[in-house]
């Protein structure tokens, strides 16, 4: 593991501790994928449960995502608890079938006869110079897609709490970890569980709600920072669940502030953002004072490079831009 | 090219006569300003221009009864030439000059129109009014006129800030008003365009009133549940509340009563909408009808658009407006928007119960008699306490008795927790 100071704690030890947790306290618990036994996982989150668990409970899979997704899929039906591990969203499109056809649709199809209680963690977005194939931010594809739960744990809490109440859930759910934020130290989390039906408010604020998922809400965190500097108030609206969207919260971040800029890693075109900012026009239209404004990565497979990847990527300053384009501070 | 047409201002209304312009051809028009004085069976109202421009030709002559939809008159642009067939009306005034800065108006040499050349504070790149909605919302509610804010948001825009401060009267005293409309042409109407006496206008109303009543009765199986709703905490709070305000912010009774009624109606949502054409059509929001006794005898029931958006402060200042304007019989074209669903109140000297006749297309009313002391049993004790009995009338093709009760137990569980209206 990392080493980390005391009294402090990763998201990536936050996750091994939940994925521990769940193995431990429920026979049925079991983890395959590609590398995620003798290698540890390809972001060590499994570092260490091959030999806690045995290889029956962490299982090395061959490189065929559509096989061993179908594998889990098949154990869920039979009453075991997979939990699937795909390295990248990216390499999640080779099971995209067997995520959606069959995982998805099955309990609808079957008039509800036939429960898929599959939780599937991927590993999305960029920012680790890791190139187009590696690094894209796909969450809004799988949001898109009724019969799935989508999380996107941002913080400590969720991170080390989310995947016990996904293993509760008797419907697929899938969890995707920010590849940026695996590193990111902080004070251990709370006592669990955590919700998973609500958008959290990260922090209070009452000129302009950055709205945002995933590492993206330490870039609006950033910004408003750097706006609370120059007299503006930024709230952070966290979602948290891609799928279902609490529109409820963010309608009232709305209509605390009367603006909002969404940000997405994710592209723009027809992506969260857009469906977020869809929703503001749908249940807030009259709160807004300003077009909701939208901060997202640039529509290109993102470069490896590292000063164009970040220009690639939603930055602070851009949040900030966007926010002084609404005639607040600047 | 813009153009103003006759509008529908009632779902019974198919022709309207034209009584005067307001404007003449060359007259620049913003959004908003009124345009012309129509006559309906009911009421004159005053329309708006729903545009921007210089008024081009004015098609419909004082005094003529058109159907709805008729092309009235056309607008162009600021900065359009002249239709040719209106070569023979005034030249335009030169647009005004871009950016904010006012200028003098320019002499213009001609005797027939004095046109107030201001520049349009916020203006867009296509020459409308920008506007954001919560700026719009704020200044329907708050009574702000739209064209005497100057927009401090990106590019001129108006946004709730200059709104809240033109309300606050500390902003905007810097640009002028528009001068009001000039009394164009006028001199000479056609005959036929005079109005009508107070005796036919009275007939007439009441010839409208008797055929949308009877046409409800006639298509309408209706039916009515009734409930009398203890007021004593209303009532208290309400006099709390007043006791710090001037009388220019006090409430009144009935506002707290609709302010029920439109929550009860988004907690009941199959009450709130239209029938037609054997569709009911649920409402989006609370457009809410307001029945107002006119002083010279008849009814009518304007509308309060997206009730439900309002606080009931600014539900209270939305009923004065109607109702002043509604008694002095000069409805505008947002007032008279359909409703979807309405409330007649009878107020202090009424009755104690009215079972109300549905304005169809709507589907429900609601009735208040008066608020009196009557007695009623509490805690195992009989004590006077204000009340009043609630009434709702509704469709029975499209709901029954028990719908129609949970709406009246929403409206008394909203009036038993004042604090929370």
């Amino acid at each position: 593991m990392t080493d980390v100071t005391a009294g402090t704690t990763t998201y990536r030890q936050a996750l091994h501790d939940g994925l521990r947790d769940a193995l431990a306290g429920d026979e049925r618990v079991f983890l395959l994928g590609e590398d995620v036994g003798r290698y540890g996982g390809s972001f060590g989150v499994s570092r260490g449960l091959l030999d806690e668990f045995g290889p029956e409970r962490i299982r090395d899979t061959p490189l065929s995502e559509s096989a061993f997704m179908g594998a889990g899929i098949g154990a869920a039906l039979g009453g075991m608890l997979p939990i699937v591990e795909v390295m990248t969203v990216n390499f999640s499109l080779l099971a995209l079938d067997q995520i959606v056809n069959t995982a998805a649709s099955l309990s609808h199809m079957s008039g509800g006869q036939f429960h898929v209680p599959l939780v599937v963690r991927m590993t999305t977005g960029g920012g680790r110079q890791l190139a187009a194939q590696h690094s894209h931010s796909l969450e809004g594809w799988y949001a898109h897609v009724p019969g799935l739960r989508v999380l996107a744990p941002a913080t400590m809490d969720d991170a080390r709490w989310m995947l016990a109440g996904a293993l509760r859930d008797p419907d697929p759910v899938v969890i995707f970890e920010h590849g940026s934020l695996y590193a990111m130290e902080g004070p251990p989390p709370g006592p669990g569980p955590v919700d998973l039906d609500h958008a959290a408010v990260r922090r209070a604020g009452t000129d302009v709600s950055l709205i945002a998922s995933s590492q993206a809400v330490h870039v609006a965190l950033a910004a408003a920072d750097a706006l609370a500097e120059e007299g503006v108030s930024a709230e952070v609206l966290d979602l948290r669940v891609l799928r279902p969207l609490d529109t409820e919260a963010i309608a009232a971040t709305v209509g605390r502030t009367h603006r909002a800029v969404v940000v997405d890693e994710g592209w723009r075109s027809v992506g969260l953002s857009a469906e977020v900012s869809a929703r503001i026009t749908e249940h807030a239209f009259y709160e807004l004072d300003a077009p909701v404004a939208r901060v997202c990565t640039a529509e290109v497979p993102l470069p490896y490079a590292k000063h164009l990847e970040d220009a690639a990527l939603p930055q602070p300053r851009r949040v900030v831009a966007a926010v002084h384009a609404m005639g607040l501070g600047g | 090219m813009p153009e103003l047409t006759m509008p529908t201002l009632g779902a019974d209304m198919v022709a309207g006569r034209l009584l005067t312009w307001h404007v003449a051809p060359g007259d620049r028009v913003r959004r908003g300003d009124i345009m012309a004085t129509v006559d309906t069976d009911k009421a004159e109202i005053d329309i708006e221009s729903f545009d921007e421009g210089v008024v081009d030709t004015l098609v419909v002559a004082p005094g003529t009864k058109v159907p709805v939809g008729t092309v009235l008159a056309t607008l162009r642009p600021a900065d359009a030439p002249q239709a040719a067939a209106a070569a023979s009306a005034p030249p335009a005034p030169p647009a005004p000059p871009a950016g904010p800065a006012p200028v003098p108006p320019p002499v213009v040499p001609t005797p027939v129109v004095a046109v107030a050349v201001v520049p349009a504070p916020a203006d867009g790149p296509a020459g409308r009014r920008r506007v954001s909605p919560l700026a719009r919302r704020m200044a329907g509610a708050l009574g702000v006129d739209l064209d005497r804010v100057t927009g401090s948001g990106p590019g001129g825009v108006i946004v709730g800030d200059d709104v809240r401060a033109a309300a606050a009267g500390t902003a905007t005293e810097a640009v002028p008003a528009p001068a009001p409309p000039a009394p164009a042409a006028e001199a000479a109407p056609p005959a036929g365009a005079a109005r009508r006496s107070d005796a036919e206008r009275r007939a007439s109303l009441r010839a409208a009133v008797a055929a949308l009543m009877a046409r409800s009765k006639r298509e309408i199986p209706h039916f009515s549940v009734q409930q009398t709703i203890d007021l004593s905490a209303a009532t208290a709070w309400l006099q709390a509340y007043n006791q710090q305000r001037p009388p220019a912010q006090r409430l009144l009774p009935a506002a707290v009563l609709l302010r029920a009624v439109v929550l009860a109606a988004r907690d009941v949502p199959g009450l709130n909408g239209t029938y037609e054409e054997g569709i009911l059509t649920a409402a989006p929001r609370v457009d809410l009808g307001v029945a107002i006794a006119l002083r010279d005898g008849g009814i009518i029931a304007p509308a309060i658009p997206g009730a439900d958006a309002l606080a009931l402060p600014e539900l209270m200042t939305a009923l004065r407006g109607l109702t002043a304007r509604a008694r002095r019989g000069v409805l505008r074209g947002a007032d008279a928007a359909g409703a979807s669903i309405t409330v007649t109140n009878l107020g202090d000297q009424g009755a104690d119960l009215v079972q109300g006749v549905i304005f169809p297309p709507q589907v429900a009313l609601v009735g208040f008699g008066r608020i009196a002391e009557r007695p009623l049993a509490r805690d195992g004790m009989v004590g006077a306490r204000p009340s009043v009995i609630a009434t709702l009338t509704a469709d029975h093709r499209v709901s029954d008795g028990h719908a129609a009760s949970r709406l009246l137990v929403a409206v008394d569980r909203h009036l038993q927790e004042p604090d929370a209206l």
